[in-house]
């Protein structure tokens, strides 16, 4: 590959190459093969591999149950929910099979399923096209969540979620989609539960994902600290270690997510660094996130993202406290 | 009796006005002048209200819409056979037939804009709101019919989904509902060939979608979905029969002649030549042949009918937009609970820069 590519082409060369290199990966989504996916993430797959790539109807529940039938044959599969809410349709076969297949049978049937889906918000969509529900998959033992925050990394993730012997959710963030290009080597597996350093400093860690790490890089742009940015880039399982190595370095920390602020993520990430860091902590450690509202219709939406003006002042609060 | 055969089923079809605006006289409802009318000044409206949405669109002064041009008939004819008091739960593409209730366009165009306004249901208006996840709103008509039928009220709900709606498992266990409560419930499929790019043959295996209601034990009748008469007349049989606690499934068999939404291009999925098909079988062409047949429909007071639907959408566009410059963005905290909990209150503390902290 090598290519400059943005996200959702990223996407389409890692799903061509997997399909190149392993037999048993099957792609299939609602209008992923004729009319190549809503965003085009899956254009030309069909022509490529008509064998393996499929149109299906409209049933996320379908689409999700069948994967654990075709992962028993011994199949791949690799499913587009055309957008994340509509994974909801799916949740019981997700929840009910494809995450405890394998604990269910001790490791007998397994389910190396991946499910791919558009997610987050910005994009000025419909209703229920712009929700993040990272924290509610990551709810659900047995399922590792992903989400990758550029081209590269999409690849890198992509190929082994791919890979992977376990469900993977991977979540696309619609608003990166198309918004930069990048370098995107070839055939580049990243390892899954890895976090990413993505800028090293002393004052203070911030931990952001998604299309919310790059509002955090626009206001930490903004700011003379020195600010560490780390992208944990797999919700779950979640690299604790590189978070919580940071904040006992840093002292302070902010987290940020465009889901609701109750039990987000954050959440979580926040009890994890109260176990390992605690008394490095200077100060306590703040979230900027959605609100527990229903991510409103677009003309209110950019009122409820997270923006870098939200986490700028988040950082200031957390590094003025003594 | 080591075989037999057990059950057969049919599925009917009806049409009562053709393609050459002729009608079957036998079939024909009966409808005043004034009604047929209303009926045509109804599928112009709707027609005109999509136009005018999607060059909005295009200007960035809308978001995604999605136009049901090629579908008046199948939805203004059924809304048409309601009473007053009935139910309608629709799914995302139905301006024309709520427009034929109390939904005013403003309120089509604020939902369109991104404003939650445009969702709210009007004083009185038996209604419930848009319903963006595909198939999902069947359930809800099949408790309204269930829940009239509890209270011993005559109301019955009609709601309307598409042929990739079929595909979903809420759709059978919905009608599956109704068969087993007697819900007042018409379910109306407009299969208009298309799920976005998946064309019926892909959706299904199964010869046509009226034949669904079969497994659930209630009657499955199809229409020609381009005929606002038969529509009209085969919605209106069904309604009757709900109020008796009998649902059916209608299939009115149609065509999607615009985009799925503005943010779908269809020329990556069907030829021009089809769509060229569908547009010499435009239901309201059809209708329109049909009144000036009959001497109800001439030139005259065609541009009056148009000039009347020309203002009002156009004031609608202005009332929407006036209240788009008005919108108050803290609104998305008013609405999620009767009473507000404190975690929100101090969240919509927050988003009004209040306090020290984000939320
Ligand atoms: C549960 C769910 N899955 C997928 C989508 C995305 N989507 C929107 S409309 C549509 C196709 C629906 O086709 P059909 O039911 O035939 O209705 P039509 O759009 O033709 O009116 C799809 C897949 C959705 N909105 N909801």
């Amino acid at each position: 590959m090598a290519d400059r590519l943005r996200m959702v082409e990223a996407v389409r060369e890692t799903l061509r190459a997997e399909l190149e290199r392993d037999d048993s990966v099957v792609v299939y989504g609602e209008d992923i093969g004729r009319a190549g996916g809503v965003f085009r993430a899956t254009e030309g797959l069909l022509e490529a591999y008509p064998d393996r790539v499929f149109d299906s109807p409209v049933a996320e529940a379908g689409i999700v149950g069948v994967g654990v039938g075709l992962a028993a044959t011994g199949l791949r599969p690799v499913a587009e929910i055309q957008f994340q809410s509509f994974l909801y349709q799916g949740f019981h076969q997700l929840a009910q099979h494809v995450a405890r297949i394998r604990s269910r049978t001790r490791g007998t049937v397994t389910c190396p399923m991946t499910i791919r889906t558009p997610y987050g918000g910005g994009i000025h969509a419909l209703e229920l096209h712009s929700e993040s529900f990272e924290a509610g998959f990551a709810h659900v033992p047995g399922l590792t969540v992903v989400v990758p925050a550029s081209p590269a990394e999409t690849a890198g993730l992509l190929t082994a979620a791919v890979r992977s012997p376990d469900p993977v959710i991977f979540l696309e963030p619609t608003r990166l989609y198309r918004s930069f290009r990048e370098e995107v080597p070839a055939d580049d597996e990243l390892p899954l539960g890895e976090a990413r350093i993505v800028d090293s400093g002393e004052d203070l860690t911030i931990v952001a994902w998604g299309s919310m790490l790059r509002e955090t890089l626009a206001a930490t742009a903004e700011l003379d600290a020195d600010i560490e940015v780390i992208d944990p880039r797999t919700i779950y399982p979640l690299d604790t270690e590189t978070i919580v190595e940071s904040v006992r370095k840093t002292g302070r920390c902010v987290v940020v997510h465009e889901a609701p602020r109750t039990s987000g993520m954050a959440g979580e990430i926040i009890a994890r660094i109260t176990e390992d860091a605690f008394y490095y902590l200077e100060t306590p450690v703040e979230r900027i996130t959605g609100y527990d509202v229903p991510v409103p219709l677009f003309a209110r939406e950019d009122a409820y993202l997270p923006d870098a003006d939200r986490i700028e002042a988040g950082i200031r609060r957390v590094l003025d406290r003594n | 009796m080591p075989r037999e055969d057990i059950a057969q089923f049919t599925i009917r079809s009806v049409q009562v006005l053709a393609e050459d605006g002729t009608v079957d006289e036998d079939l024909a409802p009966s409808l005043s002048d004034d009604e047929l009318l209303d009926c045509y000044e109804a599928m112009k409206r709707a027609r005109r209200l999509d136009e005018r949405a999607i060059s909005l669109q295009r200007r960035g002064e809308l978001g995604t819409y999605a136009p049901a041009i090629g579908q008046e008939a199948a939805q203004v004819g059924s809304a048409f056979a309601m009473d007053e008091d009935d139910w309608i739960v629709p799914s995302f593409r139905e301006q024309s037939a709520l427009m034929v209730r109390e939904t005013p366009p403003q309120r089509i165009l604020e939902y369109a804009m991104g404003m939650e306004e445009g969702a709210e249901i009007p004083a009185d208006e038996h209604a419930l709101p848009p319903a963006i996840p595909v198939g999902t709103q069947p359930l809800h008509a099949a408790g309204v019919g269930w829940g009239e039928a509890i209270q011993d009220s005559p109301n019955v709900a009609l709601t309307y989904f598409g042929d990739g709606a079929t595909s979903e498992g809420d759709v059978y266990e919905a009608l599956n509902f109704a068969g087993v409560y007697g819900a007042q419930t018409v379910f109306l499929c407009q299969n208009n060939r298309y799920a976005i790019s998946t064309r019926l043959e892909d959706q299904t295996a199964a010869e046509t979608l009226a034949q669904k209601a079969i497994a659930a034990g209630i009657d499955g009748i199809r229409v020609d979905g381009n005929d606002v008469l038969g529509v009209y007349r085969v919605v209106s049989e069904a309604i009757e029969r709900a109020r008796d606690g009998d649902p059916t499934l209608v299939e009115a068999l149609t065509y999607r002649r615009s985009m799925h939404t503005t943010s779908d291009d269809p020329s990556v999925y069907r030829e021009a030549a089809e769509e060229d098909e569908w547009e010499a079988r435009d239901p309201i062409v059809r209708f329109q042949v049909y009144l000036e047949n009959r001497g109800l429909l001439d030139q005259e007071t065609k541009a009056t009918i148009d000039e009347r639907v020309e203002s009002e959408i156009a004031d609608a566009i202005d009332r929407a937009n006036a209240a788009r410059d008005e919108l108050d963005p803290a609104d998305m905290f008013r609405h999620v609970y009767a009473e507000q909990p404190p975690e929100l209150e101090r969240q919509a503390a927050a988003f009004e820069r209040k306090g020290d902290r984000d939320g």
